[in-house]
């Protein structure tokens, strides 16, 4: 009997969960307590990030169905009189022959204003501008008629309108078919445009036909707005090119712009002004480490006996310790885990009405739990160092 | 070597000056079972705690089935506590919640048994005790006495060289009280070492040997059947408080 070498055992795994959760299952209540300062900070966290990373997905979403590939041609102004100049009749055909463009479209505006009916005046335009329209504007634009149809070859020539989706509101026209005036003459509408986020001016006009503008208002030819569409490789290229292939003399007179790149602007800043919101998130995951703290070192207080009896049934002062930073581990992971999936719905329930997609980072989640078993350790570490300097006899003697 | 613990010349000082144990000797020989008695204060926890290994003594030696407790270290004295000492406690400190066999079972969490057999053994324990039938009650489901015996079931289920009982009727009326120490008397008739630790004396009385503490020291050494021998060889020299520091 004396020869046995004298060696403490291993508690296995799942002795180890046993034990550190034998504290919690007894006080259930101050689990939920406890646990809750640590979902409410990682839940935050999750929320904060997840809404950003969903709304970030829907406008890169949008961005990919509107392309990034469509640039915008507008006339300079004229350095000495301020005035603005106009791009020549044939810039459409010539930005159409540079190598990489794959649809060009332009509109020309119009003095004339559209109205209901003569019994309206003419200075109530209510912001509806009279452009003239290529045919091939609706590819270029990437647009959609929402009723009707656009222009054909024949119905460019004739007294017919296609209108944006806001001028049509204004004007009050809901269906094709219905007639407006523009100018002195009527006009049938034959379509209304979906919107158009690339090109809000386009949703404020009355589009009339290329030729039919010429004949019927006296359109003078030149384009003011081109809408150019390339190959995205080619956008690069193209944007430095057609400055001097519109108006090789004066290229400075030639505007060209990306409507997209404040969308994309969005994009990239999405998210920038989430770090304090992040910040308070991690305020509140603070003040829940610290809620653990506090029950763990009160639960050690509480429980000197059950220490005092575990040292006597022979835990080593290592076992104790495991046990109570098993506890501490066990009691933030869930308050992880409630938060994760707080966080989650939060996130679920801002995107669905706000007709965005669902996204939480997977980054954001294993963070939130990496975060959780930090704070579970760190808030342990010290009670269960004090529960393992107990006296063991002292433990026992209380009560 | 059928000595189970040897104690030498042990002397307890506690910070502040306060001496609870001033030089004991003591032996307790395998199988037997014996009262540590006195009164409150006479240092009988304290050698309890010593004896148990929860203590160490500030001077003297301690032999706990052959094992020098000075000289292990924390991992090693649980691993002592664990294998060779079972403790039943005056307010038995069971588990709330959890099922007298798993209350048993805990008693072997320590020793390195997978859980299965744990188990298996904790509810032989509790037939040992003759609580069979109660294996599955939760603590708040059971007397005093029977309380006391799941105690008594965790400390031996074991099967540790030595049984240390603090006050083990101390909670329990006189009815619990006489069954517990019938059950300690069967358990030492199979073989158990135990040392019940008692005021009582008329407790003790009833016991096959009886050492009397007083202010730190033996002052007696009973045993049944032979004459009153004086353990208290070392009274001789100064035993009066204040002397000293």
């Amino acid at each position: 009997m004396s020869d046995d070498r004298l060696s403490s055992a291993r508690l296995s795994p799942r002795d180890v969960f046993h034990v550190g959760s034998a504290g919690l299952r007894t006080r259930p209540m101050r689990v939920v307590l406890s646990a809750l300062g640590i979902a409410i900070g990682i839940a935050t966290m999750i929320a904060v990030v997840g809404i950003s990373a969903s709304s970030k997905a829907q406008l890169l979403q949008e961005l990919d169905k509107l392309g990034t590939n469509m640039l915008k041609v507008t006339p300079g102004e004229d350095p000495f009189s301020g005035d603005s100049v106009k791009l020549p009749k044939d810039a459409p055909g010539m930005v159409g022959r540079m190598p990489g463009v794959e649809h060009v479209g332009a509109t020309g505006d119009l003095e004339q204003t559209v109205r209901r009916s003569e019994k309206i005046s003419k200075d109530e335009t209510g912001g509806i501008t009279v452009k003239a329209g290529t045919e091939d504007l609706l590819k270029a634009l990437r647009g959609t008629v929402g009723s009707g149809t656009w222009f054909n070859d024949a119905t460019g020539r004739y007294p017919s309108v296609v209108l944006g989706h806001v001028a049509a509101e204004r004007l009050g026209i809901t269906t094709p078919g219905q007639q407006v005036l523009i100018g002195s003459q009527y006009f049938t509408v034959i379509g209304i445009l979906d919107p158009l986020p690339l090109a809000s001016e386009i949703e404020r006009a009355a589009l009339v036909g290329w030729k039919g503008a010429g004949k019927l208002l006296g359109f003078d030819g030149h384009p003011t707005q081109i809408y150019e569409r390339s190959t995205d490789a080619s956008v690069g290229t193209v944007r430095g090119l057609i400055p001097r292939t519109v108006d090789p003399e004066n290229p400075n007179n030639v505007r060209v712009t990306d409507p997209s790149s404040a969308l994309q602007a969005k994009a990239a800043t999405e998210g920038a002004f989430t770090n304090l919101l992040l910040g308070l998130g991690g305020v509140a995951l603070l003040v829940g480490g610290v809620g653990v703290a506090n029950t763990m070192i009160i639960s050690v207080l509480e429980r000197r006996h059950e220490i005092g009896l575990r040292r006597s049934l022979g835990a080593t002062r290592g076992q104790i310790r495991i046990q109570f930073v098993t506890e501490s581990l066990l009691l933030s992971g869930l308050g992880g885990l409630a938060g994760v999936v707080l966080g989650s719905v939060a996130t679920y329930v801002y995107a669905v009405s706000g007709g965005m997609p669902w996204v939480v980072p997977p980054w954001a989640v294993a963070g939130g739990f990496a975060a959780t078993l930090f704070i579970g350790t760190v808030a342990g570490l010290y009670p269960a160092v004090r529960a393992a300097r107990l006296s063991p006899t002292l433990a026992l003697q209380a009560g | 070597m059928s000595t189970v613990v040897e104690l030498n010349q042990v002397a307890k000082e506690y910070p502040g000056g306060v001496a609870a144990l001033r030089g004991v000797d003591l032996r307790i020989e395998r199988e037997e079972l014996l009262a540590i008695v006195g009164p409150s204060g006479s240092g009988k926890s304290t050698l309890l705690h010593i004896v148990g290994t929860l203590d160490r003594p500030t001077a003297g030696s301690v032999t706990i089935a052959g094992h020098d407790v000075a000289t292990l270290s924390d991992r090693r004295l649980s691993a002592l506590r664990a294998r060779h000492i079972g403790f039943v406690f005056q307010s038995f400190h069971l588990v709330p919640g959890v099922s007298a066999q798993d209350n048993v079972a805990e008693g072997l969490l320590y020793s390195g048994l997978p859980r299965a057999q744990r188990r298996e053994r904790a509810a032989h324990a509790l037939e040992r005790v003759g609580l069979a039938d109660r294996m599955h009650h939760r603590p708040h489901e059971l007397s005093g006495g029977q309380k006391q015996r799941v105690a008594i079931a965790r400390a031996v289920v074991g099967e540790p060289d030595l049984l240390l009982a603090d006050e083990p009727t101390g909670a329990l009326d006189s009815a619990s009280g006489e069954a517990v120490m019938e059950l300690l008397h069967d358990l030492n008739a199979e073989g158990a070492t135990i040392a019940v630790i008692t005021h009582d004396s008329e407790i003790a009385e009833a016991l096959p040997r009886q050492v009397r503490i007083r202010d730190g020291e033996v002052v007696a050494d009973l045993r049944a059947g032979s004459d009153a021998r004086a353990g208290g060889d070392t009274s001789s020299d100064g035993a009066e408080r204040g002397e000293g520091r």
